[in-house]
């Protein structure tokens, strides 16, 4: 069994979320940067431990410059097996998404896992991406994972409620919670990480089909209006008559 | 400009099917609508009143293949000479659109809360980070794809009825074999939901959530909970909203016994107004408040589900 696991790097949820030249560029002072959650808990998680009963191996990619390898040696601690770095940087879906498909094209994985979105761009697109350009099934937040063979049995969000689906390997899941618990590296595996396989590749040549060209942060909310627990008809009139929205 | 909009509803159309036909409107051009699902072909028609010239629909293809409902979009695209294809940003979108984004090498904007601003190119606002912020997106490509985020424009009634069409893309059969749907029946889906009562550890116990109940009943609207109560399994795991549940922007979210760390908050910061009940006063969820009642879950939501009910049948 062959697995590829796409990660990339997130804000800390409790990043302080800024901008810088003219609002052209996130700032990244003060940032710390962490694997994003959805990829590290749920998709590498998961991936190991398919790893662990059925055997073979387990790939982490990330699209990204020199100073990402602390996210990949942190995913190669939790027990990935060797990475992949494409030294670029990760301009928009599009180009992240061409990156791996062209890495995963000569690689014939079994199995490619992904988080549900980053935290940062929420954009929930890669998986979808590679999984077309390779010519794949994909199915997308996945909350259980589990392999028979040559075919992969999963449940779904759907609009209020969970789907159980099958599909055949090779396939694109994107996951969500529930695949697995959060795993905490531990120094054996620290240390492992410092000697494991980490390739280095030039990107290909891939166009932009997008580009930021500004952020905004939302204005200040106005200051709470408190109510006396007593007059809940206060309420009730403020939500009609002021925030009209009963 | 000449527009296609994708809806996969199943057994009616969806407000948010509503709000990106209405969206593709507001951009103005020729708009078709390419459909799958089971709704019938008299409910498509009314797509006309808001705004489409005609609706293509094709049976064969299932909504839970994004490989079959790329390979439709992308031959509707074809077939009206689509410039500009819309989503409405939802759990098919999120599968089916990123494929299209290959397949026809159309730059797309996933999470889009304004139309296009055409002046300078063509630039979409954007949520990003989780709420916290939001991007403004060039897109580069002659095509483009929009995927609209829920709640961002009301469905608007311009036009009359329009045509239905049977549409075969040859789209293959499915690659994905569905072997169970569960969803609840008789309540209302949160990602629908316009109104939203959520409660959290403050509630104390599962057993305890018959007020929150009713107040949901007395309002018409979905009940919602955070991650410690789901997680524990006091309520089901799709009423869970927050960052690693599902992102909701209701018109209300009345937030019930929950602290309000910035993990909830991200699922929740786009709701139109946020309304906290909880006996901290010190709670970080006043700070993103419109309203804020201070007070015992236990007193206040009965108050509260009696006032509600006095003031809607003084409104009937």
């Amino acid at each position: 069994m062959k697995i590829l696991v796409c990660i990339s790097k997130s804000p800390d949820t409790t990043s302080k979320i800024a901008f810088t030249d003219g609002n052209k560029q996130f700032d990244e002072n003060g940032v710390q940067y962490i694997v994003t959650p959805y990829d590290e808990w749920y998709a590498l998680v998961r991936g190991l431990e398919l790893k662990e009963t059925l055997g073979g191996n387990l790939t982490i990619i990330t699209v990204g410059n020199a100073t990402d390898e602390a996210i990949i040696r942190k995913a190669l601690a939790i027990g990935a097996d060797d990475a992949v770095r494409i030294d670029a940087d990760p301009k928009d879906a599009y180009f992240t998404a061409m990156q791996i498909a062209e890495y995963a094209k000569s690689n014939d994985f079994d199995l490619i896992l992904t988080g549900k979105e980053t935290i940062n761009y929420n954009g929930s697109q890669v998986a979808g991406m590679i999984a077309e350009a390779l010519d794949l099934p994909f199915v997308s937040l996945a909350t259980k994972l589990a392999i028979n063979g040559t075919t992969a049995r999963m449940e779904q969000e759907i609009a209020g409620g969970i789907q159980v689906v099958e599909a055949n390997l090779p396939l694109v899941v994107s996951c969500a919670k529930g695949m697995a618990e959060q795993r905490i590296p531990n120094m054996r595996g620290i240390m492992a990480a410092r000697t494991k396989p980490l390739t280095v590749v030039a990107p290909a040549a891939v166009e932009d089909l997008t580009t930021y060209v500004e952020y905004k942060l939302p204005a200040a909310k106005s200051a709470v209006k408190m109510i006396d627990p007593n007059n809940m008809d206060e309420l009730v009139a403020l939500l009609h008559n002021e925030a009209k929205v009963i | 400009m000449t527009i296609l909009v994708y809806i996969n509803s199943s057994n009616h159309l969806a407000k948010s099917a509503l709000e990106a036909v209405t969206y593709a409107k507001k951009i103005g051009g020729l708009i078709t609508v390419v459909a799958t699902g089971s709704v019938d072909e008299a409910t498509l028609a009314t797509l006309g009143e808001y705004g489409a010239e005609k609706v293509l629909v094709d049976r064969n293809v299932s909504t839970e293949d994004s490989q079959q409902v790329a390979r439709l979009v992308a031959k509707a695209a074809e077939t009206t000479g689509a410039e500009l294809i819309i989503f409405s940003h939802d759990l098919v979108a999120k599968a089916v659109a990123p494929r299209l984004s290959v397949r026809l090498k159309a730059g797309l904007i996933s999470g889009a809360v304004d139309v296009p601003n055409t002046s300078n190119g063509f630039v979409v606002k954007v949520n990003v980070f989780s709420g916290k912020a939001f991007g403004f997106v060039a897109v580069n490509s002659a095509k483009k794809i929009i995927s609209l985020l829920p709640n961002s424009f009301q469905p608007e009634k311009t036009g009359s009825v329009c045509t239905v069409e049977a549409f075969d893309s040859e789209s293959g059969s499915s690659t994905i074999k569905i072997i169970e749907t569960k969803t609840p029946e008789g309540e209302i889906p949160l990602s629908e939901a316009e109104l939203v009562v959520s409660a959290g550890r403050g509630l104390k116990g599962p057993e305890n959530w018959g007020i929150v109940e009713d107040l949901a009943k007395a309002l018409g609207a979905a009940t919602a909970c955070s991650r410690p109560v789901a997680d524990i399994g006091w309520r089901p795991h799709h009423e869970h909203v927050g960052q690693t549940g599902i992102a909701i922007r209701p018109n209300l979210y009345i937030a019930v016994g929950i602290s309000g760390a910035i993990q909830h908050l991200a699922g929740v910061n786009g709701s139109k107004v946020i309304v906290v009940i909880n006996t901290d006063p010190e709670a970080p969820f006043f700070k993103a408040a419109d309203y804020g009642v201070v007070g015992d879950a236990f007193e206040v939501l009965p108050k509260l589900t009696e006032a509600v009910k006095k003031f809607r049948s003084a409104a009937h």
